[in-house]
């Protein structure tokens, strides 16, 4: 099923209700995601886009059985709603919401131990574009049109370049099994090296584009990961080369605040476990084409 | 959102960690009274700005008498502090604290961080306090203790005591510092810190543990349940052209080129200054202008951009998802006719609504190069600035 999301996905909205969610919720559903329902406490019982309305997520699953929910709620009520899902037995949870507070986020991490591994919820986000898996369902805020159904994963912490490397594979006939935004924050809900080991176990991604950038551990962690454990080519991209030391370029975890932590040496540590990587932000099709039509060869 | 030094005294003082006497002055004379309430023979008279390393540049002066504390004021104020820290603009110096000179045995280091491999509070600290934290990890790194805190249920007195213990003070000290670290990781729980470093926490030759120093940051994403600190921010210490973009709610980082950036998203923005650089160019902004942008929103984009002096070509890169093309194109021709932009422009709309963005561009008759791709925006862009330097050359 290319991985996290499909056609069958059941899916609800938290935070439905709002200019935000609504636009996204009706945007979503017209992609062919099956939208069962929403959240909007003190709403329940209502309909919103022919949909029913609940108070809480616990009795949006116990009605409507969704699996999967997405976040819109503002910041400072966002981390409550994640761990609502969690509680609720939601098993994939996107958060989209951006200006979440640090440690909000960790104590959301930690309350999310509490479950067993087998009954924990998996979050993206936040801060992040969402979900898509192309031509079945988007879980998401990117525009669908620029993805072609394929065979390539993507997995990026920014929403944007990630649609600029699937124009640019789209624009060569190369198709998307499925593509992440895990967000721009410090502290995430899935990291690179989670994604890379679902993409890894997929039968219908034959290669994965990793979208990077300046600050944090992350794409490090995942190149190690790839070398160690990775048998389809991993391709990467670090933005953020012109970007000075110790000031925050937008998204609130792109900072270089240590060694390891600047575009330059994060493109060291991946080619040295053997990730292939994109020179420049223009390249990301060309690079991904060479990439498979090497692999086609090796056959 | 950095604060200053007194300020971050003043809330750690609020919550039991000692720190020197001191008062805050805005002129000599206000620091020669200073001295006089604040009594003793000694004092040190610091630079209020936002960067470390002061001492080193002159921000940092030990005076013996009112002569001594009104000249070192004098010399200090209205003047930029340039440290290793600031960068060549350097930042300027308009509030002075002055504290009494404390007598020092010991020197240690005692800091607070947010760790992203553990997403945790890290607490950091070394016997070998007194020199940066870079310095320390690389001349004294076995000085180095480590501990994180459990974000369910905080930090405990036995790591406190671990760390006092680690540092190898003396038994009767080891209640004091268990008790200042504690307090410290209250402090920086409770205004959502994302930094707090104390360095040097100095042991006196009187058996007192002291917060010589204190430097701390806070998660600007919690600043709506923290208006105390809120009203802490001192724009005087930001880049100017900073301050004008984030009054107007756009993502604004002033750089050091030529090229001025109007992007969406940071990944994107980041990638087209990269291409920038790649195609022989400096970029002179890193600029997101977020999801959702209007005609007067990408019209502020450019009166940010253009408040810059060294931007001499402005390339717009827009792969719009829930933002349109179309208003971008319209906020780009409200801003050549209101704005006024007299730099080339080279202009790329990518996503929703790109032709119809591409088609009001080219209806405008308005001098707007348009590009296609991402290279081919990044390569106009440096090709137009370089026409253009060689004009002004001529």
């Amino acid at each position: 099923m290319a991985i996290l999301l499909n056609r069958s996905t059941r899916v609800i909205v938290q935070g439905f209700t709002g200019k935000i969610g609504s636009f996204h919720a009706d945007d979503m559903k017209r992609y062919g995601t099956k939208l069962v329902g929403g959240v909007t406490p003190g709403k329940g019982g209502q309909k919103h886009l022919g949909l029913p309305v609940f108070n809480t997520v616990k009795g949006a699953v116990r009605e409507t059985r969704a699996e999967a929910s997405i976040v819109f709620v503002p910041p400072p009520f966002a981390a409550d709603s994640i761990m609502e899902a969690a509680d609720a037995g939601i098993k994939l949870c996107v958060c989209i919401t951006d200006g979440i507070p640090s440690q909000d986020m960790m104590q959301v991490k930690r309350y999310m131990l509490r479950y067993r591994y087998e009954d924990r919820m998996r979050l993206i986000g936040p801060n992040c574009a969402g979900v898509i898996t192309p031509g079945q369902a988007l879980m998401g805020i990117m525009p669908g049109s620029i993805y072609l159904p394929g065979r390539v994963g993507i997995v990026g912490r920014s929403g944007t370049l990630g649609y600029e490397a699937a124009s640019q594979m789209k624009s060569l006939g190369i198709g998307v099994s499925t593509s992440v935004g895990i967000g721009g924050d410090p502290i995430n809900g899935s990291s690179f090296k989670d994604m890379l080991k679902l993409f890894e176990q997929d039968d219908e991604t034959d290669a994965v584009v990793m979208i990077g950038e300046i600050g944090g551990p992350q794409e490090a962690e995942a190149a190690i990961w790839a070398r160690d454990n990775m048998r389809k080519p991993l391709i990467a991209y670090i933005a953020g080369l012109s970007a000075p030391k110790g000031r925050r370029m937008g998204h609130a975890g792109a900072i270089i605040s240590a060694f390891g932590e600047s575009a330059q040496e994060k493109v060291e540590i991946l080619k040295d476990a053997g990730v292939v990587i994109v020179p420049t932000p223009s390249s990301f099709g060309e690079v991904v084409a060479d990439t498979l039509s090497r692999m086609k060869k090796a056959a | 959102m950095d604060i200053h030094e007194y300020q971050a005294k003043e809330l750690l003082a609020r919550h039991g960690v000692h720190v020197p006497r001191g008062g805050l002055a805005y002129s000599p004379e206000q620091a020669t009274y200073r001295a006089r309430e604040i009594g003793g023979s000694k004092w040190v008279l610091k630079a209020q700005v936002h960067s470390g390393a002061r001492g080193k540049a002159g921000g940092i002066k030990l005076c013996a008498n009112d002569e001594e504390i009104s000249n070192a004021a004098e010399a200090m104020l209205g003047r930029k502090l340039v440290t290793q820290q600031t960068g060549p603009r350097g930042k300027l110096i308009s509030r002075l604290y002055l504290e009494e000179a404390v007598d020092i045995a010991q020197e240690l280091y005692v800091g607070f961080v947010l760790d992203r491999k553990e997403e945790r509070v890290m607490i950091v600290a070394s016997a070998a306090g007194g020199m940066e934290i870079e310095d320390i990890v690389e001349k004294a790194p076995n000085s180095i203790l480590r501990t994180s805190v459990d974000p369910g249920v905080g930090m405990q007195r036995f790591q406190a005591r671990e760390i006092a213990f680690g540092l190898g003070l003396d038994h009767n000290l080891i209640g004091k510092a268990t008790e200042t670290i504690f307090a410290c990781y209250q402090v920086f729980r409770d205004y959502d810190a994302s930094m707090l470093e104390i360095n040097p926490l100095v042991v006196t030759r009187d058996g007192n543990l002291i917060a010589l120093d204190a430097k701390m940051s806070f998660d600007e994403n919690a600043l709506f349940r923290r208006p105390e600190i809120s009203e802490l921010r001192d724009k005087s210490q930001e880049d100017p052209r900073e301050t004008f973009a984030s009054d107007r709610g756009l993502s604004y980082v002033g750089l050091d080129g030529n090229i001025g950036c109007i992007i969406n998203g940071a990944g994107l923005a980041m990638a087209t200054m990269d291409m920038i650089k790649i195609a022989g160019g400096e970029p002179a902004n890193f600029l997101d202008i977020g999801g959702g942008a209007s005609p007067e929103r990408v019209a502020k984009s450019f009166r940010a951009v253009l408040g810059d002096k060294n931007v001499e070509t402005i390339l717009v890169n827009i792969f719009a998802g829930i933002n349109r093309c179309d208003w971008v194109a319209e906020g780009v021709i409200k801003a050549i006719r209101e704005v006024g932009v007299n730099v080339p422009l080279v202009v790329r709309l990518s996503g929703t609504r790109a032709e119809e963005g591409r088609r009001i561009l080219a209806d405008s008759g308005e001098a707007v190069i348009v590009a296609d791709t991402l290279a081919e925006a990044a390569e106009k862009a440096v090709a137009a600035w370089r026409a253009a330097t060689k004009k002004k050359a001529a």
